[in-house]
């Protein structure tokens, strides 16, 4: 039993004590950066990884339209195609979706809840490493005997046949099967730290109604992930262990029943949708007041439908099954239970609709993106609502209709809200702001783009073309669409280089224009902070007295609701001040264990996959030495100041 | 004011920009003649499907077209020009519009989902009756196998014959291989779509699923398999072939009868090709692995109907069908009979037996009149 005495003898004592690593002391280069537990740099490496992702989806999406633009297509073989569309899903929602969505959280949340870091910074790390790791190790399958190709649904018995039988060539399942189940380690672990931060670490004066909208939808998120990624981890160790073992969890034959797997997949996978989309929703909740010069509309609907979208996506997960033999009551239920929750979502729109109306509306990049989202989302939205006719379901589910409908969801929704976000951020994030001409061609490239490609799959699903076929022959009737299609994912594809370009042509004109603190008018507490922010974030942690902090330290209201601003001063004065030593600041140390520990799950990994257990027994060492290291380091090394020891 | 029009106009022409784009994708394409139109019900189910969704699709484009229109208007209303400084007033929110717009929608949908659970429940409804003919599919990879349940016992493949004007009850089932630990052989999960028939409805190994088809007149009606099954999923393509009562009942008569099976052995060289192990030659036995050739010959196409029964499709198909439709890694598929030592010769003469004398109607093919 360790006494308070002895974690005081710890504390002050900490060179004496007996340790298996020495504690990383880089504070610039390349160690720096594997070895932080900064939010915000392990926010930027979430978001890089994530576009390096986003790029190979993005590839990969772009050889399917090539192999479609005409019928017969001989661009990919079928197996090659299997390959892509699957991996297209798998790394779209794994390894872009969710984690593009924790780089804003990780950036975003403690700096918008005025907190120096999250609650929990090396798992924060951990939760960094685990996707990076593994994402290369499903990727790493290409080269190690066939990447996987039963789809990012994956449904059994397709994948959880041993591959003997030969119904899905190579070991690709395995790696996804195993693959997704540590990438869900790694969202859980991030999960639990939003979730401690929001509810623990806010500043004085930060209740629950006063955060800004993006962290309330992301608390909701973390509890969706929380719940959701039990079952999906529990089918994926059933699918591994039908094929490797023998077992018969999916086997008809032998009693299994394949519709368990579904179950289990979809009571993950609709949680998942909002998992993917609440960010995006959140983001669009800050960019809109913004530009428009006005408070949210309905903040508190807004929150609380964004709550209830978080309850009802529980309940909806069987309207991925209407076709499956579940019995005229479950459809029945599962589609009234999927019109209700368009409810709240129509609110979100009508309220961020009513947010712009009457404001003063600024066109720049990131409203442009938000408003495109409002649009494109309702699009997905309604045509959502078709599937919940059942009967119209069974004629439009595995068409490309349904690839119409979720791509108007989770691009022109989430992936809108996203590059809405970078424009609106970035200046914040790296101290320079990203052109608004290369931003306006970005935009319109990608809004014509992304229409041309997904709004004809809306008819070539009714004109009965089903998706995730590697071709279709000639005489359907649907080469025109197809080829509109593949010319619109090629502007998307020049949308997203001007992007790209655009980030390197502002870095090298930045300090022309040197970034304030505030340089959009913003409401929230990060931009209250210097751009980029120091790595304790606020020199003093501020007080927080209203909701949107700093609009009302810079504007108030006038008799008639008319704004007024306020004498210069205040918040912007405390940011930039430098009052307080940063010495003083007593910040988590980096550390080598949660890499070392995440190092231990892709060998774990191998090590089944080819079932070599010296590999396993190795992975399982790794493991436990990273897991007591990490266990007998202080979070904080009282004998170490990075800050002191990197300022210049 | 001047300002204000040519901002509205310009509102004006991205909204019909917009609409034309819309309109252009869709009604550009209106009749796709591939027999496989969802917006094309040939059957009262297929129909009753269409007229449900109908109504709700306009209802939704009107909403979206409200919608997106709205955030464009909305937008460039209210734009401030670079420059202006415009203090707008501060609305917080307000109760009447938030309700309302919770209310309406909630109505709306609960109006939908009336006429939506009527369907639902009437679509689930098995026909009865002296006339409705009952048609077992077993979904194999990657092919479709039919058993006709009413007496005749027909075997057959991809290609479904039905008389139209009569409701056709299928009963889908995954291939009933074998059963207990170490068995795999159950296949994996398909969906049989017709959808000019009806909606489509998954084959799922274990499970025996209900689904009824019904067209108002002869024709063809083309389909294929909806849920993702592996490799070769998009060749999994079918066909059903709608007649007159008369005609189909002459179809079933000349179909229940077939040459004797020795015959049609000795035809296919069945002592070196061993062709029997897999496939059946007996018009009511269904093969161990692949289609009954009873009646072959008979069939418009084959290879889960990839290909047009033709002369030059099928002795290359019996040649070398690996080389033809993507088999992958499956351990029991069609071989490559070259590998075995097979002569293009022989492949053509196969095919020609398979043509000729397996048809009960046979056309004529030039390539096959010599022998």
């Amino acid at each position: 039993m360790t006494t308070v005495e002895d974690a005081h003898a710890l504390v002050e004592a900490p060179s004496r004590r007996a340790r298996l690593l020495e504690r990383p002391r880089a504070t610039t280069g390349p160690w720096s950066w594997v070895t932080t537990v900064d939010h915000k740099k392990i926010a930027i490496m979430y978001g890089s990884l994530a576009t390096v992702f986003l790029l190979v989806g993005g590839i990969e999406a772009l050889f399917i339209r090539l192999q479609l633009a005409r019928p017969d297509g001989t661009v990919l073989t079928a197996a090659r195609y299997n390959e892509f569309f699957t991996m297209h899903g798998t790394t779209m929602v794994f390894l872009m979706g969710m984690p593009i969505a924790a780089a804003f959280g990780n950036y975003l949340i403690p700096l918008m809840i005025g907190a120096r870091d999250v609650a929990f910074p090396r798992l924060n790390m951990l939760g960094f490493w685990i996707f990076g790791l593994g994402g290369l190790f499903i990727y790493s399958s290409f080269a190690l005997g066939g990447a996987p190709d039963g789809g990012w649904f994956g449904y059994a018995p397709l994948t959880s046949t041993p591959v003997s039988a030969g119904y899905l060539p190579g070991r690709g399942t395995d790696f996804w099967s195993v693959g997704l189940i540590m990438l869900g380690i790694g969202s859980v672990a991030t999960a639990v730290n939003f979730l401690v931060t929001v509810i623990n670490m806010r500043a004085p004066g930060m209740t629950m109604m006063r955060l800004p909208v993006f962290v309330w939808m992301m608390l909701v998120v973390a509890f969706l992930t929380l719940f959701a990624m039990p079952p999906v981890t529990a089918a994926m160790i059933m699918i591994f262990m039908d094929r490797n073992f023998h077992t018969n969890f999916f086997n008809a034959a032998a009693g299994g029943d394949p519709l368990v797997y579904q179950n289990l997949f979809w009571i993950f996978g609709h949680p998942e949708v909002y998992i993917l989309i609440l960010p995006g929703m959140g983001i669009v909740s800050e960019i809109l007041p913004v530009f428009s010069r006005k408070p949210l509309f309905g903040y508190a609907i807004v929150v609380m439908s964004g709550i209830a979208i978080g309850f009802l996506g529980w309940g909806v997960w069987a309207h991925h099954m209407f076709v499956t033999g579940i019995g005229p009551v479950a459809v029945s239920a599962f589609g009234l239970s999927t019109m209700l929750i368009a409810v709240p979502t129509g609110v979100k729109i009508f309220n961020w609709l009513g947010t712009v109306w009457g404001g003063a509306v600024r066109l720049a990049t990131p409203m442009l993106f938000a408003l495109g989202f409002i649009a494109q989302f309702t699009i997905g939205g309604l045509s959502g609502v078709m599937h919940a006719i059942v009967p119209s379901d069974t004629q439009q589910t595995d068409t490309y209709f349904v690839v119409a409908h979720f791509h108007y969801v989770l691009f022109g929704g989430l992936m809108f809200a996203v590059f809405g976000g970078f424009y609106y951020w970035w200046p914040k994030f790296f101290g320079y702001s990203l052109s608004e001409r290369l931003g306006k061609v970005n935009f319109w490239l990608m809004v014509i783009g992304f229409n041309l490609t997904f709004f004809p799959m809306h008819f070539l699903g009714f004109e009965g073309q089903p998706r995730r076929t590697y071709t279709y022959p000639k005489g359907m009737g649907w080469e025109g669409l197809n080829l509109l299609s593949t010319i619109g994912a090629f502007l998307i594809a020049a949308s997203v280089l001007v992007y790209l370009v655009n980030i390197f042509y502002s870095a090298k004109r930045q300090g022309r224009e040197p970034v304030t603190s505030d340089p959009w008018d913003a409401r929230t507490l990060e931009w209250m902070t210097s751009s980029p922010p120091p790595e304790y974030n606020f020199p003093e942690v501020p007080i927080v007295t209203h909701r949107d902090e700093l609009w009302h330290r810079k504007y108030t209201e006038d008799d008639e609701g008319r704004l007024v601003k306020l004498p210069a001063g205040g918040a912007v004065e405390v940011a930039e001040h430098g009052a307080v030593e940063p010495g003083s600041i007593h910040m988590p140390s980096p550390s080598y264990w949660p890499l070392i520990f995440a190092l231990a799950l892709p060998t774990l990994g191998y090590g089944f996959v080819f079932k070599n257990w010296w590999i396993v027994a190795l992975g399982a060492v790794i493991g436990f030495f990273g897991v007591s290291g990490w266990a007998i380091e202080p979070s904080t090394e009282p004998d170490v100041h990075p800050h002191m020891e990197g300022a210049h | 004011m001047l300002d204000r029009t040519h901002r509205f106009r310009r509102a004006a022409i991205v909204a019909a920009v917009a609409i034309a784009t819309v309109a252009l994708s869709g009604c550009g394409d209106t009749g796709p003649k591939n027999k496989q139109n969802a917006l094309r019900p040939k059957g009262p189910y297929a129909n009753k499907i269409l007229d449900l969704t109908q109504p709700f699709f306009w209802v939704a484009v009107i909403i979206g077209v409200g919608v997106v229109g709205g955030t464009i208007y909305i937008a460039l209303r209210f734009r401030v020009k670079p420059g202006e400084d415009r203090a707008p007033k501060q609305v917080h929110g307000n109760t009447v519009l938030e309700v309302s717009w919770t209310i309406v929608p909630a109505v709306i949908l609960a109006i939908m989902a009336v006429p939506t659970i009527a369907t639902i429940f009437d679509l689930a409804k098995k026909p009865a009756g002296p006339n409705v003919v009952h048609i077992t599919v077993t979904a194999r990879q990657w092919w479709w196998e039919y058993h006709y349940d009413d007496g005749s016992n027909i075997e057959t493949a991809n290609e479904m014959h039905i008389p139209a004007g009569v409701p056709v009850s299928l009963t889908l089932q995954g291939p009933p291989k074998c059963s207990g630990d170490g068995c795999y052989a159950n296949g994996v999960i398909h969906s049989f779509w017709v959808p000019e028939l009806n909606g489509k409805k998954d084959v799922v190994p274990g499970r025996t699923h209900f689904l009824k088809l019904q067209a108002d007149e002869p024709g063809t009606y083309d389909g294929q398999c909806a849920e993702y099954c592996g490799l070769a999923h998009a060749d999994m393509r079918l066909r059903v072939i709608a007649e007159t009562p008369a005609d189909f009942k002459a179809w079933e008569q000349r179909q229940t009868t077939a040459r004797a099976e020795d015959v049609l052995k000795n035809g296919v060289n069945d002592k070196q090709w061993n062709c029997s192990s897999c496939h059946s030659f007996a018009p009511t036995k269904p093969g161990a692995v692949g289609p009954n050739l009873a009646h072959v010959g008979d069939r418009q196409g084959f290879a889960g109907f990839k290909y047009e029964m033709t002369y030059d499709n099928l002795w290359q198909w019996v040649w070398n069908a690996p080389s033809r439709k993507p088999m992958g890694k499956l351990e029991q598929h069609m071989p490559s009979f070259v590998d075995k030592g097979m002569s293009q010769e022989e492949a053509k003469k196969i095919a020609c037996f398979l043509l000729t004398e397996t048809a009960t109607t046979p056309k004529t093919y030039p390539e096959c009149q010599s022998s």
